[in-house]
């Protein structure tokens, strides 16, 4: 008796917990919200198929308990009925497979007026390249990437050289337009997951993996690694903005291409007379910490990451592994960001790539660093 | 019956019993080495499609273009396996010196096939082949490793017969064993041919299996 | 027809207890290691739980750790807990005494089976002191990330997992060789295939799976420690990492995924199986109803065992493969549904019109029924490609995984261990003892992953250490991640009761007739109880009948056992024939 009660409470919890949940699909932002019918057909069918055997289950313990000389009925099979269960439930699972591979049909069927935008994955960071004017994207390779070349571009391409480059992890894009996504990955697979656009898909290193979607809303969304990717995985995030197309066309003209980004070389190494100001130098290293991936790793505001913290890092008595403490001061910084192995602070994995960066790049993340401790103390080199 | 006459009996259903099921055991392990070899099979043929794929037995100058040392193995395991077959006759007619004689020849056979093999591995070595060097060397390294394996399995079950043979044991306790033996053996024989075909197969063949399977 | 052991009894400890040949010592070995590896592997999901119920409270789950104790989680749980428990526990145990045998038909391969078992826990428990301590590249292990340094564990780690899992797949060879052979030929007289209980059905059914399943991980899992030792890419392509080009080239992630899903399919039907046939049995033996429908049972346990070596890419549908791969197995894996949903309308019907008593087995029985329920609908949902894409590495996944492999087939490990604990020790368990447990572990592990499926559906990511600052994400899932973890606790402490039950009543509890549940199936028609050496005394028993003679009209007691021939049943009424089926 007490097991029945519980069934029904379990049922009718269930329905309630189902309606008045805080916990549903995001409002959706793509053309695959159609998706959400077809969650939403199963639901109904596996819903309803989970109210009536639970109750039946539980009648039947009530009404079929153990009451002193009463016997079992014996009764080895019954073709008709099986037979009728078998019907009812190969159709239950047709109307709920057909319309989903209607959809998925749609699915793998990128339009023809798509646009194409290629995704860089790695660990664990997203960037983004358009194929610029002439619409096409150029060769890249593996072999290639490098840090004055992150994406891998091949130089000797002329396809390649108005490729549109997207080195923080905030993409754009106009409404209403459909896009293809091609996505690339330099280490590990990754998976370029934005919950409101319903769509995902792997990417898979030594090959390009694409799906395409339409945004039909206006916002920012954000994207999430969906496919274990290292020790990095939770915080491997972006944004894609998506906005009208006169805002959309704005933003593209500010970002460089390929062969901006090689011809201006000496802008990374900029010659001695160009003096930024301490504020741009400040700015342009909290922009460096987002590009160069450093944030996935090491949080501002003090919460544990894969890295240590930033707040309140510079003044710091650091214990390293092997006991020994430092004093982190810029040259500390310096040296880890260059060089991260030669020092590793105790409880930390020796993960850390080495980040190419010119001295003024190096100059302006570290005072960005600084930054972030209540009392910055020394000025340093 | 009486309780003598009961006592044979009992002994002898026993004893087929016991035999049917080791038998029934060497038929669901040979089903499932064969699932394991399958397996990889199809894992050499999708490797196979991808660019940096280089056959060994393509041109001329590579290694298993002219697999000589692998043909001469594959006839010391044919011989390994007749050897085996003339024993499990010899023993079922009761002709205790020839069976003895042929299941000793086998067991040789089967170690100078295996001595073969490492053999090739070194020659391959030695001309810069490693294993690690590009996947068909990968896959023909791990292949012979596993067959070699799984022979040098047989071989401890057949050393455990060969001094039951030393000692003088009579045919009819043994000849059931050396039947399963020989099963085995012509078993992996032919899996050896298969393997064989593979790994000196060229990029054509590759690709065209892989087409017929659809992939 | 008489037979003597073709081995005496063993005479001293070490070879009645520990060098044992006697499947009834091996498949207590067997469970007993199993049951601690689960202990274990519950440990490692407390550590990830007051991680995600409790961020960054506990200093000692840091990221690198988090992802180590969640693969230890899953690793251990599926192979080392489940598999182990359901083919080397109740398997070795079970088939002989179900089917008539004196013992398993090779006791010497049985025994180094359970060795080999053992020697790989110690190797698995070993990667927990290496250099870099344990893999935590996630249960399925996937390469290129598997091998190298972003993930914690990617030296000594992985190649100690993969080593294990090589030496467990040559243990469950073993295993299962001895399995299939007992079954198909040592059967007692009179034991048709269609006369063996629904139990051992499952578990052959499983071992065939296992024989043809686990060489695939064996393949995969053998590649991937040779990319790792040797340099060779069978799986790893041209690779940037951590800012340096590695000498791999060529190799193929995507491989080893349909090597180790060709596995890992059927791997999650060679768990479900067994409950499928045990809980079969305990339904029927507690509701003094024969099982409706065995046929079918048998028929589907036959077609789910074959149809899921057809269905591997469902795993697979957001991985990069040919898209259009996603149609067919969508399709095979809405059909495998309609044999698997048979087997629910039985159990229902086996109840339908029964005399259901409820002890401790059936209390678990049902709960299996409702749990399994649940995790068979949401796998509809994941089955049906265009529904997985949104769903997929959600907490939709986890929940329903969660569901039906591990809820609902542990409800039928509780069941059986309390089903067939007095033909095993004799004695009988506390009866309120495992009320209690059976009442915390269901509705807790209800409250669990009910609420898990929603934030799926929201989008939650799994194998995340930590959520901050999502916009999408309310603070209200993590209340109920916090919640999620104090109840994970309470369940999990709550399994010490079975712990007790079980150790005591094995010294103290009350002795157990030879047929406490009065079932018919012949495990508990042995002349002793516990049963001896041989099982079934001087003569193996004959048999008459199936395994499901509940309350057969004119009989006088409501079960008729297996191995009583009709002349020989004792009737309602003098000269009243039985008015049961031919079998």
């Amino acid at each position: 008796m007490p097991l029945a009660i519980a069934l029904v409470i379990m049922v009718v919890a269930s329905v309630l917990f189902n309606i008045y949940t805080p916990w549903w699909f995001t409002p959706a932002a793509s053309n695959w919200g159609q998706i959400d019918d077809a969650v939403n057909i199963t639901l109904l069918i596996t819903g309803v198929v989970f109210v009536i055997i639970n109750l039946f289950l539980a009648y039947i313990l009530v009404r079929f308990r153990h009451k002193p000389n009463q016997r079992a009925h014996f009764q080895a099979h019954n073709k008709k009925l099986e037979h009728w269960l078998i019907g009812v439930t190969s159709v239950a699972i047709i109307i709920m497979l057909a319309p989903g591979l209607w959809v998925y049909a749609e699915f793998v069927s990128p339009p023809k007026q798509a646009t194409t935008i290629e995704v860089v994955g790695q660990q664990w960071r997203w960037s983004f390249r358009l194929p610029g004017e002439d619409n096409e994207l150029g060769k890249s390779s593996v072999s290639r990437v490098s840090g004055t070349n992150p994406f891998g571009l091949d130089e000797a391409d002329p396809k390649g050289q108005d490729d549109i480059l997207i080195a923080g992890a905030q993409l754009h894009l106009p409404m209403d337009q459909p896009v293809k996504l091609l996505l690339r990955s330099l280490d590990v697979l990754h998976d370029f997951y934005v919950p409101q656009i319903r769509a995902k898909m792997d990417l898979v290193p030594g090959t390009v993996t694409s799906f395409w979607f339409t945004p039909t809303k206006l916002g920012q969304f954000e994207i999430l690694c969906a496919e274990l990717c290292g020790i990095g995985h939770y915080n491997m995030r972006g944004h894609i903005v998506v906005e009208s197309k006169t805002q959309y066309a704005k933003w593209l003209a500010s970002q460089p291409t390929f062969g901006q980004t090689m011809a201006t070389e000496e802008s990374i190494h900029p010659p001695p007379e160009l003096v930024l100001s301490p504020v741009a130098l400040l700015k342009m290293g909290q922009t460096l910490a987002t590009t160069k991936g450093c944030l996935a790793c090491h949080s501002v505001d003090g919460s544990r990451g894969i890295g240590p913290s930033w707040k309140n890092l510079f003044g710091k008595q650091e214990a390293l592994e092997g006991g020994a403490t430092v004093l982190v001061d810029k040259a500390f910084l310096s040296e880890s960001i260059i060089d991260p192995n030669a020092k590793i602070s105790q409880g930390f994995p020796p993960i850390m790539p080495a980040v190419a960066l010119s001295p003024q790049e190096l100059s302006a993340l570290v005072r960005y660093i600084v930054s972030l401790s209540k009392s910055p103390q020394q000025v340093g080199k | 019956m009486s309780n003598a006459q009961a006592q044979i009996e009992l002994a002898n259903w026993q004893q087929s019993f016991q035999r049917r099921a080791q038998r029934t055991g060497l038929r669901v392990f040979m089903v499932v080495v064969s699932a394991l070899f399958f397996l990889f099979t199809v894992a050499v043929i999708t490797r196979s499609q991808y660019s940096d794929w280089q056959s060994l037995a393509e041109q001329p100058w590579q290694p298993l273009f002219d697999p000589w040392q692998l043909w001469l193995n594959t006839s010391t395991l044919i011989g390994s396996s007749l050897a085996l077959q003339w024993a499990r006759q010899s023993s079922a007619k009761g002709q205790y010196r020839s069976a003895a004689i042929a299941f000793w020849l086998a067991g040789g056979c089967a170690l100078a096939f295996l001595f073969g093999q490492i053999w090739v591995w070194f020659t391959l070595a030695s001309l810069g082949y490693v294993v690690g060097a590009n996947p068909a060397n990968s896959f023909f390294y791990v292949l012979t490793a596993l067959h070699g394996l799984h022979l040098l399995g047989g071989l401890l079950v057949w050393s455990k017969i060969a001094v039951k043979l030393m000692h003088k044991t009579p045919l009819p306790q043994l000849s059931f064993s050396i039947e399963l033996c020989s099963v085995y053996w012509h078993f992996l024989l032919v899996l050896w041919l298969l393997l064989f075909m593979l790994l000196t197969s060229s990029g054509e063949t590759f690709n065209a299996i892989a087409n017929f399977c659809g992939f | 027809m008489a037979y003597s052991d073709s081995h005496d009894a063993p005479k001293s400890f070490f070879y009645r207890y520990i060098w044992s040949q006697d499947h009834k010592v091996i498949a207590i070995q067997y469970s007993l290691t199993a049951i601690f590896m689960g202990l274990v592997g519950m440990l490692m999901s407390w550590f990830m739980r007051l991680q995600l119920g409790f961020p960054d409270e506990f200093d000692f789950v840091t990221p690198s750790a988090y992802y180590q104790f969640m693969t230890m989680h899953g690793m251990i749980m599926v192979i080392y807990l489940l598999t182990a428990l359901f083919l080397g526990g109740f398997g070795n145990y079970l088939i002989p005494l179900m089917v008539g045998a004196r013992d398993m038909v090779f006791p010497y391969l049985n025994m180094l089976s359970f060795w080999f078992y053992f020697l790989s826990v110690l190797v698995l428990m070993a990667s927990f002191f290496v250099p870099g301590g344990p893999t935590g590249a996630g249960w399925t292990l996937y390469p290129p990330q598997a091998i190298l340094p972003g993930t914690p564990g990617s030296d000594w780690g992985i190649i100690t997992m993969l080593t294990s899992l090589v030496i467990f797949i040559v243990a469950a060879t073993m295993g299962g060789l001895n399995y299939v052979t007992t079954v198909l030929q040592a059967r007692t007289k009179g034991m048709t295939l269609m006369r063996m209980p629904l139990s051992v059905w499952g578990i052959f059914m499983a071992s065939i799976m296992a024989l043809l399943a686990f060489p695939a991980l064996f393949v995969s899992g053998l590649m991937m420690l040779l990319d790792k030792t040797l340099g060779t890419s069978f799986f790893m392509p041209a690779i940037v990492s951590m800012g340096q080009q590695l000498d791999f080239e060529g190799g193929s992630p995507m491989l080893f995924q349909h090597l180790f899903w060709f596995f890992g399919h059927p791997e999650v039907y060679i768990v479900a199986l067994p409950a499928f046939g045990i809980v079969s049995d305990l339904i029927s033996v507690h509701a003094r109803k024969n099982i409706f429908g065995y046929k079918m049972m048998v028929w589907s346990i036959v077609a789910i065992g074959a149809m899921s070596f057809v269905v591997w890419a469902h795993h697979m549908y957001v991985s990069g493969m040919n898209p259009y791969f996603g149609f067919f197995f969508a399709t095979t894996t809405l059909i495998i549904a309609v044999p698997t949903a048979i087997k629910v309308y039985n159990w229902l019907l086996t109840l339908w019109r029964g005399d259901i008593h409820l002890t401790v087995p059936m209390l678990f029985a049902v709960g299996f029924i409702s749990t399994f329920v649940i995790g068979g609908l949401t796998g509809l949902f994941l089955g049906n490609v265009i529904v997985d894409i949104p769903l997929s590495d959600t907490y939709f996944v986890v929940a329903h995984f969660h569901m039906v492999m591990g809820i609902a087939p542990i409800m039928v490990v509780f069941g059986g261990i309390y089903h067939w604990f007095p033909k095993i020790s004799g004695r009988m368990y506390n009866e309120a003892l495992g009320q209690m447990h059976f009442w915390i572990t269901f509705v807790g592990t209800y409250l669990i992953y009910f609420p898990m499926h929603y934030i799926g559906f929201l989008g939650v990511p799994r194998r995340y250490y930590a959520y901050d600052n999502y916009d999408f994400i309310p603070p209200s899932v993590d209340d109920l991640n916090s919640f999620i973890t104090v109840v994970a606790i309470v369940v999990g402490v709550s399994q010490l009761l079975l712990i007790y039950n079980l150790a005591r009543s094995t010294f103290k509890g009350e002795k157990a007739d030879a047929n406490p549940w009065q079932a018919t199936s012949l495990e508990w028609q042995t002349p002793t109880t516990p049963p001896g050496h041989g099982n079934w005394g001087p003569e193996q028993p004959k048999v008459y009948r199936w395994a499901y003679d509940f309350s057969v009209p004119g009989a006088k007691h409501d079960f008729i056992p297996q191995n009583i021939p009709n002349e020989d049943v004792p009737l309602a009424q003098e000269g009243q024939p039985l008015k049961g089926i031919d079998t």
